[in-house]
């Protein structure tokens, strides 16, 4: 299925879930924040959140700024 | 000695205290190295970060967070970039997840910049009043990037921030404290029977001076990033802006003489062996 990650579509197993594929993407989730279809999904729930065609995930950390 | 006078003069927002009142920003910097370096020399110990998509593509690039201590730094996550209030609560929500993650003591506030124009990177105020009150409601500490409009900077008091943070000038403009009496006047107001409430001077700062004028009118703290990492050596002005903060602070504390229009000789009329005119 299709899901869209930081505004790019991707093709990910229908039984991904967002710390599959965060798995995948080798990203430390320690460092990063995820949010499903404009909401927050905590860390502690990414094993739990099986995702859905057509989701739309952001992926995010921290960089430098004022 | 002077500096020495400073070692207990620790600047408190909501429940943290910071030791240094200097925030300094990342960004800009022509290397994670260099920024490095210039936040040790400027003796901070909160540090401003943004929020951004990962790249995925070049995940071998170099990220912030293996440049930052994150132990020894509080991290103050911005909402910079959003220009409504939607955005902003969406972008400080995901900057506390990150902060809980680093189990770093930043998690529990943000810097709120609501921006309504590119051009002038101004602060959309009632969009800002706006998610001050959500994010408060969500039991975020709430530091607002604000204009010196007093009348604002009440307001956002009211709406529970825990610090209101007038901008001296135009982000990254260089252009210093345009209006030091608008400055004057937030504070007269913030601080009306809350002289503890922390009033940083949040952007505009381009050079050493610039910290020192806005330390000087008894502002609580200053927040300046391209001022260091823009400057030819931003070394160098890492440590003159860490000088010229405390310099400004003494000054402020020490208490300045008034201006007055017509000289007062320093040397005693006493004793002077010539004859004065009339």
């Amino acid at each position: 299925m299709q899901i869209i990650v930081n505004g790019n579509p991707r093709d990910v197993e229908r039984t991904a879930t967002i710390a599959s594929l965060l798995a995948e993407l080798s990203l430390d989730p320690r460092q990063l924040a995820v949010e499903r279809n404009l909401e927050l999904v905590p860390r502690a729930d990414h094993a739990a959140t099986q995702l859905a065609e057509g989701d739309r995930l952001e992926v995010v950390t921290l960089v430098g700024g004022g | 000695m002077s500096i020495d006078l400073l070692t207990d003069d620790s600047l408190t927002i909501g429940n943290h205290t910071l030791r240094s009142r200097l925030i300094v920003g990342t960004g800009k910097y022509a290397s994670y190295e260099l920024m490095g370096e210039c936040l040790e020399r400027s003796g901070t110990e909160c540090i401003t970060v943004a929020v951004r998509r990962e790249r995925l593509i070049d995940a071998a690039g170099n990220n912030l967070l293996d440049f930052i201590d994150t132990s020894r730094y509080i991290l103050l996550p911005n909402t910079a970039g959003c220009f409504n209030a939607a955005d902003a609560i969406r972008v400080a929500r995901l900057g506390r997840e990150i902060l809980l993650g680093l189990e770093n003591p930043g998690a529990d506030w943000v810097k709120l910049e609501v921006l309504a124009d590119k051009k002038t990177l101004l602060p959309d105020p009632v969009a800002t009043i706006e998610a001050t009150e959500q994010l408060v409601a969500d039991g975020f500490q709430v530091l607002c990037y604000s204009t010196d409009d007093p009348i604002v900077a009440r307001r956002l008091k009211e709406a529970g921030a825990a610090s209101v943070m007038p901008a001296g000038s135009p982000i990254g403009s260089g252009q210093g404290i345009l209006n030091p009496n608008n400055i004057r006047i937030c504070m007269e107001y913030l601080k009306e029977g809350d002289p503890d409430y922390p009033v940083i001077v949040d952007a505009g700062v381009g050079t050493a001076s610039d910290v020192t004028i806005a330390m000087e009118l008894g502002v609580d703290g200053v927040l300046l990033n391209t001022g260091i990492a823009h400057a030819k050596d931003p070394l160098r002005m890492a440590d003159a802006m860490r000088h010229a903060l405390h310099a400004g602070r003494l000054a402020y504390l020490a208490g300045r003489i008034p201006k007055r229009l017509y000289a007062t000789a320093s040397s005693p009329e006493e004793g002077l062996i010539v004859a004065s005119p009339e």
